[in-house]
């Protein structure tokens, strides 16, 4: 574990790969609140698959025109696939009356398939894809970790600018409505903020396991926490935790950091359930 | 109230017929209802469940649109007049799981006022502090929203209805989950309040219909109202398709005969 530390004098990417963890916390540790009270984890599944088709539309447009596109990497296609996805599944909840997880349940497969099937399509074998499906923490860039920066900011001042509102429309939408507040905008924006949140996740855990940082930080904290400030406050911190400790814990181990994560993540929240449930016992007395 | 010229009617509802048609209804919950409701007024309205009642104050608000008739608040369409109406919903749809506080429920009455950014003004606290005060709640400030019992959850609904500086209070069924002693302090506020602002109550309950009710109106689909020497147990049995005990407030409460030709009158 010490070896880490060591490691990390002529090894930049172990330094890059802490900050990428420590950024991307920041982002899901204010968000995750916002998708586990509004009960928005399904669709966050559905907007990170859905990201893969903008990953298959990126590699694929690059593969066929190499000199228009030489500047485009794959996240930028997942980044735009995530918020047209955020939007499509916003003005789907809002307009149709087609069972709302059934129409979700088909974009988040679809989105996946179309993907898969643009890779199919695209020459060479694609490495890097397995990063953006599983994470790769290992090998993280400056440009990743400066674009993780951006979109902390981006999702930070957005956050604070809509702050209010987002707390009315999660708190009571109909009595936002009434004082005037558009609850699709809201929505919208909020949806888009998380499928940013998304992209930050996907070089720390990859698109398969980002609900995994998206609620289970979030759902940690709301166990102690009775106002949203302090709950993203303690989301953060939890985030931080389980994104940092693990990479170094595992290093040298050979086992995989991205699993490791999502573990601990998973460990943190149920020793938190559990010791929840025996205050809750012992004040009843029972 | 502004440019409004007085003795002008706060709510105006003519021939107002409306039927969930998404729904697939093909009868109208409400058909031909007018109504009016000036400046310090404080009316009841009663009648069963089904009967129309959170109907009609969705329409006043603007929230579902009538498929015949007209409405106007304050002189407006509903919609434009919807962030001077202080709505106490039946069933508000507080989401508990999101951890917030009475004060910061009460703050989110001000969203009318200010939307934008992270921390709301000193001039809004102050109005949540009055409201919260007003209802009698201060001490419940820090409380969280899941810790209230009935009767202080709707004094807080109250207080965020009132932290929006309505000049209009709608209440549907506010009496719900309440003991006697929380009704009486219920039944005090309001009357308190409408020394300032006028008070539409909704209630499936006649025994609510209290001394400080200046008219109350039945309605089951249509309103079916009677002045004050006929609002007797029978003429309410008509409403309710039922018989009712007895009606003690008679005397007290005088009530309007509110019919289409009276609204015509005022308009």
């Amino acid at each position: 574990m010490w070896q880490f530390f060591v490691d990390m004098r002529h090894n930049p990417f172990l330094g890059t790969g802490l900050i990428a963890g420590g950024l991307a916390s920041l982002a899901c540790g204010v968000m995750g609140p916002y998708v586990i009270t509004r009960r928005i984890v399904f669709l966050v599944g559905a907007i990170a698959h859905m990201a893969v088709g903008g990953l298959g539309a990126a590699v694929f447009v690059k593969a066929h025109y190499p000199d228009m596109f030489a500047w485009l990497r794959p996240i930028h296609g997942a980044m735009v696939a995530a918020l047209l996805g955020a939007m499509i599944i916003g003005v789907v909840r809002h307009h149709s009356s087609e069972r709302h997880d059934t129409l979700i349940g088909a974009l988040w497969a679809v989105g996946m398939a179309f993907g898969l099937l643009l890779l199919k399509f695209t020459p060479g074998y694609q490495t890097d894809l397995l990063s953006y499906l599983f994470g790769n923490v290992v090998y993280v860039s400056w440009a990743d970790v400066r674009l993780i920066a951006l979109l902390d900011v981006i999702i930070l001042a957005i956050l604070l600018i809509y702050y209010k509102q987002l707390l009315g429309v999660c708190l009571d939408e109909q009595q936002a409505a009434l004082q005037g507040i558009n609850v699709f905008t809201v929505n919208i924006v909020l949806l888009s903020l998380v499928a940013l949140t998304v992209i930050c996740l996907i070089q720390i855990v990859g698109l398969i396991l980002v609900l995994a940082l998206l609620t289970l930080p979030a759902a940690t904290a709301a166990h102690y926490a009775g106002r949203l400030p302090l709950m993203m406050a303690v989301s953060v911190v939890v985030s931080l935790v389980v994104t940092t400790l693990p990479r170094v814990g595992v290093y040298g181990t050979g086992i995989s950091p991205e699993p490791a994560i999502v573990l601990a993540a998973g460990g943190v929240y149920l020793i938190s359930v559990i010791g929840r449930g025996r205050l809750w016992r012992g004040k009843k007395g029972v | 109230m502004g440019d409004m010229e007085l003795g002008q009617p706060v709510i105006e509802v003519e021939d107002v017929s409306f039927r969930y048609a998404e729904r697939g209804d093909v009868l109208p919950v409400l058909e031909d209802v007018s109504l009016t409701v000036a400046a310090n007024d404080f009316l009841g309205i009663i009648g069963p469940n089904g009967g129309g009642k959170t109907t009609l104050l969705k329409v006043i608000l603007g929230l579902l649109c009538p498929q015949t008739g007209n409405v106007r608040v304050f002189g407006q369409t509903p919609r434009k007049a919807r962030n001077r109406i202080g709505y106490v919903p039946q069933h508000a749809q507080i989401d508990f799981s999101v951890p917030a506080n009475v004060m910061d429920m009460v703050l989110m009455g001000r969203l009318g006022h200010s939307q934008w950014g992270f921390r709301f003004s000193r001039t809004d606290r102050e109005a949540v502090r009055r409201a919260l005060h007003d209802t009698g709640s201060e001490d419940l400030a820090e409380r969280p929203v899941h810790h209230l019992s009935g009767g202080q959850f709707n004094r807080v609904l109250i207080a965020r209805a009132l932290a929006a500086e309505a000049e209009l209070l709608l209440l549907d069924e506010p009496k719900t989950g309440m003991d006697p002693e929380a009704e009486k302090g219920l039944t005090e506020l309001l009357h308190r309040l409408n020394q300032r602002l006028p008070i539409v109550l909704v209630s499936h309950d006649i025994g609510f219909v209290s001394a400080h009710l200046k008219r109350v109106a039945c309605l089951n689909r249509r309103i079916t109202s009677h002045s004050a020497a006929e609002l007797t147990s029978e003429a309410i049995a008509g409403v309710y398709h039922r018989h009712v005990q007895a009606v003690h407030h008679k005397e007290a409460c005088p009530v309007t005969y509110l019919s289409r030709e009276e609204s015509s009158e005022n308009a």
